[in-house]
């Protein structure tokens, strides 16, 4: 077994790994192409960053592709993300002929490799028409859509669609984020790697000295929030809701923790918004990490005593599971697939206002015997259901099943 | 691996397996679109709306014990037919269309009652999902019966599943894999089988059911063992 499977069957057992071992064999040599827009900065990205060289321990010749533009190619795909997420949004053409252009000249340069390969995942909206622009492609097409389009805006679904009726399969975090389209649609909810510098274990030193560089008190109680900037994370509400629990817990501090994707431009306008409603207050902090900053968000998740997540739309909200993984109660929106990882009493708090999120915090900060408990039950269920593993055995179910003619039934033994 | 040469019996060849879900695209609102898509939705979506929630992630018992109940309590608010779609036991049919037909009776029953709320929407949707199965060898197997004595507290969710739940519907008489490999051995095992067939499948999570197998293999080595001469 190579490095990397043996570091995963030490977190996640050696069974999983066979398993893994057992559905790659039939597709060993195939050539796996991931295509996306960034690769810093989203959950995409830190995802594809693990699976593709695990797909290649597995035996399958993966790479990972990126579509990159100018300015009116980000600000189209933002108002596609924008749009799709069930925002009214008018698109002007010249932004639709930026993101058409610049996926042509992108086919321009991936084209022998796309056109070779056996499966391809498309990931999210940026690179969909690609497909298209490879017509003597021989393998299988799969669109991966990570956000929730269970109520897009019309006049962007129509116009995007056309450019994935053609795919093979289309994958969904969840069911009730997909839409109708001619082919099978997969559910397989994204996942977190234990291994990364995200999520791997931290000495307590190291841990202090991101508290130190902060300025955090780590002798009182921390609530933090680890999210772009972006107005679907409402990180008004959070402040709200830290200015509400506050009254209570006097010592209280929070921290709102975003990083930047080269993807979206609206950024530092909601972090704008988010520094004027802090107006000050000494024990709101507001950071902007670097999108490698991952062992800093690591440790801010490991030194606080809730972890928030209070989005109004998400796609699935990986940041959820990064901190149960961590033994952290989180406090999440009551949307998107919060849903699948927020167990009500069991691994935190599902919410939908700033006044529930305050009520949830005070519970919470006053029983820490809870904290501990709810924690313990939040890591577990994270190795049992949204690990690295997990997520990669469902992609190669579904090349097997795809290639199999959409069979309900699999023998591998 | 428990090998012991002194049988006559296959192998017992211990399996893994996992679901993997997939949308149908059929989406419920109301009790009347539930008997449309009920009439049409594919075998492996009525395995998965029985089946799979033993396999889902989740800390809680189900009320109703399988999704179309629980979206008829919680979805609906209609009690009455949660209830009736509950006691519809999967595990008692030979057919799946039996059991769609058992399901649409209960429906269409419950929309001639309530013909004034035909058309009342419910606070959510039903989504209709299919699944595929995957299975996985384990590189396990065991000679004889006593064996598994040993070997059922160490199964994994998944195997429990796919030997005592799965194996329904792969088995022309609806036995679990057990029941399969015990039976043609007659008398010796009948009691085994009896236990077997006793334990119901539909109200326990795959960790009780675990137990409830292991406690059953356990009782009998231990009769077993001593009945036995040496």
């Amino acid at each position: 077994m190579s490095n990397l499977l043996e570091s995963y069957a030490e977190v996640v057992g050696a069974d999983i790994v066979d398993q893994l071992r057992q559905l790659a064999e039939p597709l060993r040599g195939m050539k796996v192409v991931h295509v996306n827009s960034t690769r810093v900065g989203v959950g995409v990205a830190e995802i594809l960053d693990k699976l593709v060289p695990l797909m290649c321990e597995l035996g399958l010749d993966t790479s990972w592709e990126v579509i990159t533009g100018e300015s009116d190619f980000y600000q189209c795909t933002k108002s596609f993300h924008n749009g799709l997420q069930g925002h009214r949004t008018m698109i002007p053409e010249h932004l639709l002929r930026a993101y058409e252009e610049t996926n042509a000249r992108t086919a321009e340069r991936l084209r022998p490799v796309l056109e070779d390969a056996d499966i391809v995942f498309i990931h999210d909206p940026q690179p969909a028409p690609l497909m298209e622009l490879c017509p003597a492609r021989k393998g299988t097409w799969i669109w991966r859509c990570h956000i929730d389009i269970s109520h897009p805006d019309r006049h962007i679904w129509r116009y995007l669609r056309g450019f994935l009726t053609g795919y093979d399969a289309s994958v969904f975090s969840l069911a009730g984020f997909a839409q109708a389209l001619p082919h099978p649609e997969y559910l397989i909810p994204p996942s977190i790697d234990p291994l990364s510098d995200k999520n791997m274990e931290l000495s307590q030193d190291e841990i202090a000295a991101v508290q130190k560089q902060f300025g955090l008190d780590s002798h009182r109680p921390m609530i933090l929030q680890v999210s772009r900037f972006d107005r679907f994370k409402d990180p008004l509400g959070v402040i709200e809701a830290y200015r509400l629990a506050r009254e209570f817990i006097p010592g209280l501090q929070l921290v709102l923790a975003g990083g930047t994707a080269s993807d979206d431009p609206e950024g530092e306008a909601v972090y704008r918004e988010a520094e004027n409603a802090a107006n000050g207050d000494t024990d709101i902090h507001l950071l902007l990490l670097e999108p490698d900053a991952h062992r800093t968000i690591n440790a801010l998740q490991r030194s606080a005593d809730i972890v928030l997540q209070k989005s109004l739309r998400e796609g699935f909200g990986l940041t959820v599971a990064e901190a149960m993984w961590k033994g952290k109660p989180v406090i999440g929106g009551d949307t998107g697939g919060i849903r699948l990882q927020v167990v009500n009493y069991h691994t935190g708090f599902l919410v939908n206002t700033p006044e529930g999120t305050a009520l949830r915090i005070r519970y919470l900060l006053q029983r820490p015997g809870r904290v501990t408990e709810i924690g313990g039950k939040a890591r577990q269920f994270v190795r049992e259901n949204f690990l690295l593993t997990r997520q990669l055995r469902e992609y190669l179910t579904m090349i097997l099943a795809i290639r199999d003619g959409d069979t309900d039934r699999i023998e591998l033994s | 691996m428990i090998r012991e040469a002194t049988t006559t019996m296959a192998p017992f060849i211990i399996k893994d397996c996992a679901l993997i879900a997939l949308a149908t695209g059929k989406r419920v609102q109301n009790l009347k679109e539930l008997r449309d898509h009920l009439e049409v939705v594919p075998h492996s979506s009525l395995y998965y709306h029985f089946w799979g929630g033993l396999l889902h992630p989740g800390f809680e018992e189900r009320e109703y014990g399988n999704d179309l109940g629980e979206w008829a309590k919680h979805g609906l608010h209609d009690a009455s037919l949660a209830e009736r779609l509950a006691v519809i036991d999967p595990s008692s049919f030979d057919d799946t269309e039996d059991m769609r037909q058992a399901l649409l009776d209960v429906v269409e029953q419950r929309l001639e009652e309530a013909s004034a709320d035909l058309w009342r929407p419910a606070d959510r949707h039903f989504q209709f999902i299919r699944s595929q199965i995957v299975v996985f060898g384990t590189g396990r197997s065991v000679l004889q019966p006593e064996q598994l004595a040993e070997v059922i507290p160490d199964l994994s969710p998944g195997s429990v599943f796919y030997h005592f739940i799965d194996a329904r519907q792969r088995s022309p008489r609806g036995e679990d894999d057990f029941r399969a490999w015990l039976s043609p051995e007659g008398e010796r095992y009948a009691g085994l089988c009896q236990g077997l067939a006793s334990i119901d499948p539909y109200f326990a999570s795959l960790h009780e059911l675990r137990e409830q197998l292991a406690a059953l293999f356990s009782e009998f080595h231990g009769r077993s063992t001593h009945v036995k001469p040496a």
